[in-house]
């Protein structure tokens, strides 16, 4: 054990992790709930996950808000990854401060502003509400978000690998399909794993952009809490915390082996 | 050799020159694509909707609500989106001075996020620098388990808030139960709850910054402040916490920025009798449908912290810099 990890340290780790983890703890556990009263345990009970089912407005909600997830996490993904380029390659053009603070201040901005904005726009262009405009409010948000994550990586890059690829005669493009976007692989998958997850969490933006047929989950969950709290709400919750927990597992677990097979090719290499 | 091989090594080398004029012509073009793109996205859908909140927040109250809207019926008729743009105005704003709501609204969001920031900060510190000091091979998954909550659900962890500080939840339960108080304790619908809700929320937020400058501090400079005879409480604010400002500044700002225009926390956890300006303006949007008056709050709001903003972009770019 490190001797500069006192127990202060310790204690604080342990206080702050269950100041973080206890409330979605309690929230799931309560999702098992016989009563129908969130606080009080009535017993073992997965008949709340069996109702959720049978909620086609629930249901209904939760397909429109995977579909905008994957389309606009898709998307930003390719438009963060180009703005994360943009902005560790290009370090000198015109309106590259716009541009930079244009990447930047979406990550801070409040979401009421940013929702009623798009929305004026939509209106604007005279684009009406619904499935596409939410799709693209999405896109315009986490694209930033994408461009910060692998544009982490990008910094730490080393670039004499793209200058060897194109000593030997590669040109950039294909230099940067065969050896830069490999390098920065693990970072693009995180950040459309960051941008998949916001889209599905994101209640103020949706509303602003969203019209008719085209009520996201959040949305959905967000008017039935307004009428009041029930375990059907947290076994709905519990269900997305599973799909996004299993994900982000999935995801670290294969961006470890991928790590550990590397540090052993790069050791074979040094061999050989 | 012959003189056809000799042309014909001529011309290919020729082809060759043109190819590599044009690969480099095609690279160039896709470098320019690759500044473009992204550009011009983040310019349509995030710059010019500014302008148009602008122009809307001078128009006047009332025609500017969108013609497919139902609900809603007009004696003069919808005339369209525009034809309300030719008679611009300040009332709008004129209105915003007026009623002191707005002014309150405003005054209690900064003063609400200032302190929640504070609190985010001292919960934190030692979080960051407990993580900081953990021995390397633990780190990351430290790391992880902060990041963790962030991908869960914002809506569902401060829902998971209300079960918990209701008069009848389980903090109650609890403290009734080990006789600590007598009577519930009344937190939901209060301030208080927007701090707890503000300091949860955005706590990865601020740790994280915190860590990635504490993790890379020197810790070789305390042992030397040490055996100098430092004391560690001054040892901690001569040299930790001046070497973690970076962090600090970052993650207040992170904090900070979207606090102040927050809406979920204020209306879940705050109830009706608090005010901040983001519930301010999806109130005007949403209930009052006024259009010009939300964008004017909008405006009004973004003034308010370009500051900070412009702040958090130069902190950001100064980073960067330094990890180049």
């Amino acid at each position: 054990m490190n001797a500069t990890w006192s127990r202060f340290n310790i204690t604080s780790i342990v206080l702050g992790f269950a100041f973080l983890y206890l409330p979605i703890v309690l929230l799931i556990v309560f999702s098992f709930n016989e009563s129908k009263l969130v606080t009080v345990w009535g017993g073992f009970s997965t008949k709340w996950y069996v109702s959720l089912f049978h909620n086609q407005g629930l249901m209904d909600a939760a397909w429109v808000t995977a579909r905008v997830g994957v389309i606009s996490a898709t998307v930003a993904t390719v438009l963060g990854t180009l703005a994360a380029l943009t902005l560790t390659r290009y370090t000198r053009f015109r309106g590259r401060m716009l541009f930079s603070g244009m990447v930047f201040a979406p990550l801070v901005m409040p979401e009421v502003i940013t929702g009623l904005s798009l929305l004026l726009l939509f209106v604007a262009v005279g684009l009406d509400r619904g499935f596409l405009t939410v799709t693209l409010a999405h896109i315009t948000l986490t694209m930033c978000f994408v461009a910060v994550v692998v544009q982490s990586r990008l910094v730490t890059f080393d670039r004499s690998l793209e200058e060897a690829a194109m000593d030997l005669g590669a040109p950039p493009v294909r230099t940067f399909f065969q050896i830069t976007l490999p390098v920065i692989m693990p970072a693009i998958v995180s950040g459309w794993m960051l941008a998949f997850t916001l889209s599905l969490d994101d209640l103020v933006i949706a509303s602003f952009t969203s019209g008719p047929g085209a009520t996201t989950l959040p949305m959905k969950i967000y008017s039935q809490v307004r009428l009041g709290v029930t375990p059907e709400i947290n076994a709905a919750c519990t269900i997305l915390i599973a799909v996004v927990a299993v994900g982000v597992i999935a995801a670290s677990v294969v961006n470890k082996r991928r790590e550990v097979q590397r540090q052993l090719d790069e050791q074979a290499a040094q061999r050989g | 050799m012959s003189n056809a091989a000799v042309t014909a090594a001529t011309a290919s080398r020729a082809i060759d020159a043109d190819k590599s004029a044009l690969a480099r012509l095609g690279a160039a073009f896709v470098g320019r694509l690759v500044i473009i793109v992204p550009y011009v996205w983040l310019l349509f859908f995030f710059l010019i909707p500014f302008v148009i909140v602008f122009k809307i927040s001078l128009s006047q109250t009332a025609i500017a609500i969108p013609p497919y809207t139902p609900v809603l019926d007009f004696s003069d008729g919808i005339s369209g989106f525009f034809a309300q743009l030719k008679q611009l105005s300040i009332d709008n704003y004129l209105w915003l001075t007026q009623d002191a709501l707005y002014f309150n609204a405003y005054v209690t969001s900064v003063i609400i996020a200032a302190i929640s920031t504070v609190l985010t900060l001292l919960v934190g510190y030692p979080i960051a620098y407990g993580m900081a000091r953990a021995p390397a091979a633990i780190r990351p998954t430290l790391l992880m388990l902060v990041i963790l909550p962030f991908w869960t659900s914002f809506l569902i962890r401060v829902y998971a808030w209300i079960g918990i500080l209701k008069p009848e939840g389980l903090l109650n339960q609890l403290l009734l139960a080990t006789g600590i108080i007598s009577q519930p304790l009344i937190i939901l619908n209060t301030y208080t709850a927007i701090f707890i809700g503000i300091v949860y929320s955005y706590l990865p937020f601020m740790v994280l910054p915190l860590y990635s400058a504490l993790e890379k501090m020197d810790h070789s400079l305390i042992e030397a402040a040490k055996d100098l005879g430092c004391p560690p409480t001054s040892a901690f604010w001569k040299i930790t916490f001046p070497l973690s400002l970076p962090g600090v500044i970052a993650g207040c700002l992170l904090v900070f920025i979207p606090a102040v225009g927050e809406f979920v926390i204020p209306d879940l956890l705050g109830g009706s009798q608090t005010l901040m300006i983001g519930k301010t303006l999806w109130n005007e949007f949403f209930a009052n449908r006024d259009w010009p008056v939300s964008s004017a709050v909008a405006v009004i709001l973004l003034l308010l912290l370009i500051v900070p903003i412009m702040l958090f972009q130069r902190a950001q770019a100064r980073a960067q810099e330094q990890d180049r």
